[in-house]
C-alpha cells in the first residue's frame, strides 16, 4: 500500500513547512489529488492518521480536493475534462488526445492553523 | 482562535522528482539508453529480459540490468546469465522503486554508467505504485502477458497512460488462453493514444528482432550530433 508512503511524505512536507514558520500545531492540510495520480483517498486517510502520529500534524483533517483529467482536444481547440480515464478521448468529438493539462497532480498546496496554541 | 493558512504548493513527491532529474540528466550525458520496466507479477519481464540482454551483448552492446524485488534475488541470478551486470535491489516490502534506490545502488556497484549503452530497470511487479515515482529513465515500458486478460489497461489507467511503449508478452501461449489482441490493442489505445506496441514471445523469439531494433534506434537517437 503505496498510500502510506505517501501520507509519510505529506506528512513530513507539512511538519517542516510549519516548524519553518513557526507554527506548533497544524489543524488541516489541504491536498490537491489528481484523477490520473492513481492515489485512493479512503487509503490516503486511513495512512495520515497513522503518519500524522507525535507531530505537529496529529488530529489534524486531511482535505482532499479532487483535481479533474483534463485534455487539450486539437479539434475542438479546447480543453475538455474527460469523461472516463479509460478514454483519452475528446467527450465531444471523439478525438484521441495524449495533450493532458490536469489530472496528474499529488500536491499539497496550503495547511490550515490557528494562532492561539493548540491544547498541550 | 483564529484560522490562519500556509501556503505550501509542494508536490508530494518533489523529492524523488528531483533526484530522478538528476539521474536523467546523468544518464543523458553518459549516452546511455534507461528503460524502467513494469508490469504485474508473473507477466514476464524477467524472460524478456534474459533474452534482450543476450541479444544486445551479442551485437556488441554494452548493457546493465538493476532489479528490483520485494525478497529474493532469483531474478538476478538468472538474468546475471546472459553475461551482462546486474544488481538485485531488495525492497523489504516496499511496493515499487523510488529514485534513491537507483542514485545508492549506482554509488555502490562497481559499474560506471558511462561505459553503458543500455540500463534496464525491473520494477517490482506491481501496476499501481509504480506509476507515481520518476526514476530517471528515457522510456517507461509497461508488458502484459496474454495470459492476463485484455482488459488490463482498463483496469489500471494511470499505469498504461504513463507508460511510452507497451509490450505484450507470451504471444506463444495466446490461441490456448484465446487472447482476443485487437481488443487488447484497442484497450491499449484507448488509455494511452499511438502507443508503439510490440508483440513478443521471449520463448519462440516472436516480436524480438523487432523490439531490439526499436531499442536500438532510441539509444541512437541518444547518442546522435543532435544531443549534447
Amino acid at each position: 500500500m503505496h498510500e502510506l508512503s505517501i501520507a509519510y511524505n505529506i506528512v513530513q512536507i507539512a511538519d517542516d513547512a510549519a516548524r519553518d514558520a513557526g507554527v506548533d500545531h497544524v489543524d488541516a492540510v489541504h491536498l490537491r489529488l489528481g484523477q490520473l495520480s492513481g492515489v485512493v483517498s479512503e487509503a490516503l486517510w486511513f495512512g495520515y492518521d497513522i503518519a500524522a502520529r507525535g507531530t505537529r500534524l496529529e488530529g489534524s483533517r486531511l482535505e482532499i480536493e479532487d483535481v479533474p483529467a483534463v485534455i487539450f482536444c486539437s479539434q475542438c481547440r479546447t480543453e475538455h475534462a474527460l469523461e472516463s480515464i479509460q478514454q483519452f478521448c475528446c467527450p465531444v468529438c471523439g478525438t484521441p488526445s495524449m495533450d493532458i493539462r490536469s489530472g496528474r497532480e499529488l500536491e499539497i498546496a496550503y495547511v490550515e492553523y490557528s494562532d492561539e496554541p493548540a491544547h498541550p | 482562535m483564529n484560522p490562519r493558512i500556509l501556503e505550501i504548493r509542494k508536490g508530494v513527491l518533489e523529492k524523488n522528482d528531483v533526484l530522478a532529474a538528476s539521474l536523467r540528466e546523468r544518464f543523458r550525458k553518459a549516452g546511455v539508453l534507461v528503460l524502467n520496466i513494469v508490469s504485474s507479477p508473473g507477466s514476464g519481464k524477467t524472460a524478456l529480459l534474459e533474452v534482450t540482454l543476450a541479444r544486445l551483448l551479442a551485437q556488441g552492446y554494452r548493457a546493465a540490468a538493476l532489479v528490483g524485488d520485494l525478497a529474493t534475488d532469483n531474478d538476478a541470478a538468472r538474468l546475471a546469465r546472459s553475461g551482462a551486470s546486474v544488481r538485485q535491489i531488495t525492497t523489504s516490502g516496499n511496493c515499487h522503486l523510488e529514485a534513491h534506490m537507483i542514485g545508492d545502488h549506482l554509488r555502490d556497484w562497481a559499474l560506471e554508467v558511462e561505459g553503458l549503452d543500455f540500463l534496464f530497470i525491473e520494477n517490482v511487479g506491481n501496476l499501481v505504485c509504480p506509476s507515481h515515482y520518476d526514476l530517471g529513465e528515457d522510456i517507461r515500458v509497461v508488458m502484459l502477458s496474454v495470459t492476463e486478460g485484455e482488459d488490463k489497461p482498463l483496469k489500471y489507467p494511470p499505469m498504461f497512460n504513463s507508460s511510452d511503449v507497451a509490450v505484450i508478452t507470451k504471444v506463444d501461449l495466446a490461441e490456448a488462453v484465446e487472447f482476443d489482441r485487437d481488443q487488447t490493442v484497442a484497450n491499449i489505445n484507448s488509455v494511452r493514444p499511438g502507443m508503439t506496441i510490440f508483440e513478443t514471445s521471449a520463448k519462440r523469439g516472436a516480436g524480438i528482432d523487432e523490439w531490439i531494433a526499436y531499442i536500438v534506434a532510441q539509444r541512437d537517437a541518444l547518442k546522435s550530433p543532435a544531443a549534447p
